[in-house]
């Protein structure tokens, strides 16, 4: 009883946590699957969401909803522009470059964040007021339960616009091939812009949400979660969107179920070792299909 | 023009700066000169500033009542920008450019040890209001005292047996569960003698778990801490996880008491962790304003009327480390540099803000600590633990 109370408190923990992951890994997946780009600035798109959702709530008190949305137009236009910017200009140079583009861009997000609102960690004001539920000894709190629910409904938006909308037919034409997308008629530039924007967008959302959830937000925050949100979209399959989902939330779940029952130490250990794992035994991960690079 | 006007504008600044540095050459015959090197600017900037103010207020008391020797007492502030290199380059001008016969030195402890070869080299000492540290005291490579360096706050061992002590007697724990910051020498130094004297007093710990600066999920290991039920945690870590620490633990229904070090004491820990789940909770501290022995109260009305805020323990410790300075000087009724220090390392029984403070052979002060208790958000002083 005791060991199965303890299993499913873990579950839920996992699962807040991944649900973050997912959202991250979300981000990353479309952009990779579209230009082919580890977009390593995706984490600090996560810190400026979380910076926007917290001036909005406490310069302009705004209430959860506004600030959530106003976050993520925020990161969505700032990830059109880094797109403008910093990668549009090397879309003919080879991948190494872009790769090392957006390592910059990312130091300059980071340590550009530090002097522009100080490196001390800031506390997020509560927006709702948190319970928790006891139920039958398992412990859930809403903020939990708003993490999920907010991921979930984000998902399902997303999913619908990829495969209900014009858009989304363009997104997953230019991510097959571009140039016979291109040959069609469909704007490849403009297509790319708007992916860059829904995949900031939904990192801003989780930034906002994890500033809730823990309370405290600082300009390196976004380190840790996008590279572990990397590991998410390798492990799902990278380029794939319900892999990433799968993928956020195993993450979650085996970092959870490793510090409760092995040790807490070996929690980042294990979220690298499963991304060697994974390159070793499965590289195009678990939802991917092995297909052979195009020459 | 305009290239005239700026090679003009180099020449003239030049010139004063040359000035400048000559006539710090020669001190003036009247005044001993005090130096501190703190952190004014930069990540520690507060703690600077706090230090900086307790010091400049011990000078101001001492000159108040005629000085010492004779003498008035000054003080210069170097800014070492809260960063190890410019410590050094610091200490460095406030030796050999403002001839000062003692320094405050700064904060941090890796800051205290970059310069310490300074002070070495020019046997001027150094003694910091803070660095906890073992290593600012004694050379690891060689083993040995460093001379001419100091310290007024105890070390980390001392507060990991005392807040032991207070589990195990005050609150009668017989149980507790560890959950130490793995990227900290300061927290895990804490953590082992925590865990040694806690052990010797019969206690058992049944949990040892770790995290690392900057996570933000603890949930996972809190779980498996709860499932061991002990009678207390002690989590030695710094405010900014320990508040989410806290936080997490009491959403998931650890309710024991949770205890720590003087990483907690910051005005922040209330902010993130919220002021109900930090109720029950103790940390152990150098200093509590609330104390009323008679030298804190004296310590903390003067303050007051100086800055109009409540004095925290970075004033406070700067104070001592100032008094201790001027006492030796009055001992060596001397302002040779090396002659003060002799007789600071003989300090006994001097009667400090922060408790009776005798210097042991490694120069280590042995002193009193406070536990402070947090209600409602608030620190509230609970009791005082003799060495």
């Amino acid at each position: 009883m005791e060991f199965t109370h303890q299993l499913i408190q873990q579950l839920i923990n996992g699962v807040s946590l991944g649900s973050i992951y997912a959202l991250i890994a979300l981000g990353y997946t479309m952009v990779y699957g579209i230009i082919r780009l580890i977009n390593f600035a995706h984490g600090d798109i996560y810190m400026l969401g979380a910076y926007v959702g917290f001036f909005a709530t406490t310069t302009f008190k705004m209430p959860f909803l506004p600030a959530l949305i106003m976050a993520m137009a925020v990161a969505a236009v700032v990830g059109i522009v880094i797109e403008r910017a910093a990668y549009r200009p090397l879309r003919q140079a080879p991948k190494i470059a872009v790769l090392i583009t957006a390592i910059g861009v990312s130091l300059l997000l980071e340590y550009g964040g530090m002097i522009l609102v100080t490196p001390q960690p800031r506390t997020f004001p509560a927006v709702f007021p948190a319970h928790t539920y006891n139920i039958g000894g398992i412990i859930v709190n809403n903020q939990q339960i708003v993490i999920l629910a907010v991921s979930i409904a984000l998902m399902v938006l997303l999913t619908y616009i990829v495969h209900r909308t014009k858009t989304g037919k363009a997104m997953r034409a230019v991510s097959f091939d571009t140039d016979a997308a291109r040959l069609m008629g469909i704007d490849v530039d403009r297509i790319i812009s708007i992916t860059f924007a829904i995949g900031s967008g939904l990192a801003a959302a989780a930034g906002v949400l994890v500033g809730i959830y823990y309370n405290s937000i600082d300009p390196l925050m976004g380190i840790m979660p996008g590279l572990k949100a990397f590991v998410a979209a390798v492990l799902g399959g990278i380029g794939i969107i319900p892999g990433a989902m799968l993928g956020g939330i195993i993450l979650g779940v085996i970092e959870a179920l490793v510090s409760g029952f092995i040790s807490s130490t070996f929690r980042d250990a294990a979220a690298f070792a499963i991304l060697i794992v994974i390159l070793l035994f499965r590289p195009s991960g678990l939802l991917g299909k092995n297909v052979r690079e195009k020459v | 023009m305009l290239r005239k006007i700026l090679s003009q504008a180099l020449v003239i600044m030049l010139i004063a700066a040359l000035a400048a540095g000559c006539g710090g050459g020669q001190p003036k015959a009247d005044v001993i000169k005090l130096g501190a090197n703190l952190e004014m600017t930069g990540g520690n900037a507060t703690f600077g500033a706090s230090a900086a103010n307790g010091a400049k207020l011990a000078i101001k008391e001492v000159n108040a009542k005629g000085g010492v020797l004779g003498k008035q007492l000054t003080l210069t502030v170097a800014d070492n920008k809260s960063e190890a290199a410019e410590a050094a380059n610091a200490m460095q001008k406030l030796i050999t450019q403002d001839k000062v016969v003692a320094v405050i030195a700064p904060i941090a402890s890796s800051s205290v040890i970059a310069g310490a070869q300074v002070n070495q080299d020019n046997k001027v000492l150094a003694i910091s209001p803070t660095a906890s540290n073992p290593k600012v005291t004694v050379d690891p490579a060689t083993g040995k005292v460093r001379d001419f360096l100091f310290r007024a706050a105890f070390i980390d061992p001392f507060q990991g047996s005392v807040m032991a002590n207070f589990a195990a007697k005050t609150l009668k724990a017989k149980t507790a569960a560890l959950y130490i910051d793995n990227s900290s020498d300061y927290a895990k130094g804490l953590g082992q003698f925590f865990k040694e004297t806690f052990v010797k007093s019969g206690g058992k710990i049944v949990a040892e778990e770790a995290y690392l600066q900057k996570d933000t999920d603890f949930k996972a290991t809190l779980t498996k801490i709860k499932a061991q039920n002990p009678d207390v945690l002690f989590v030695p870590g710094y405010y900014q996880e320990v508040g989410m620490i806290v936080k997490q633990a009491r959403e998931l229904g650890l309710n024991m008491p949770i205890m720590g070090g003087d990483g907690w004491d910051s005005a922040k820990l209330p902010e993130i962790a919220g002021t109900q789940a930090l109720n029950n909770t103790f940390f152990s501290n150098h200093y509590s304003p609330d104390d009323n022995s008679p030298a804190v109260k004296a310590f903390v009305e003067a303050y007051k009327k100086e800055y109009n805020q409540i004095p925290d323990a970075f004033a406070a410790l700067a104070y001592d480390a100032t008094m201790m300075v001027i006492e030796a000087i009055k001992r060596a009724n001397s302002a040779d540099p090396v002659k003060i220090k002799d007789e600071l390392a003989k300090t006994k029984d001097f009667q400090a803000v922060s408790g009776l403070i005798t210097l042991n052979a490694t120069h280590d002060p042995v002193k009193s600590a406070v536990i402070i208790e947090m209600k409602d958000g608030k620190q509230t002083f609970r009791e005082k633990v003799n060495p």
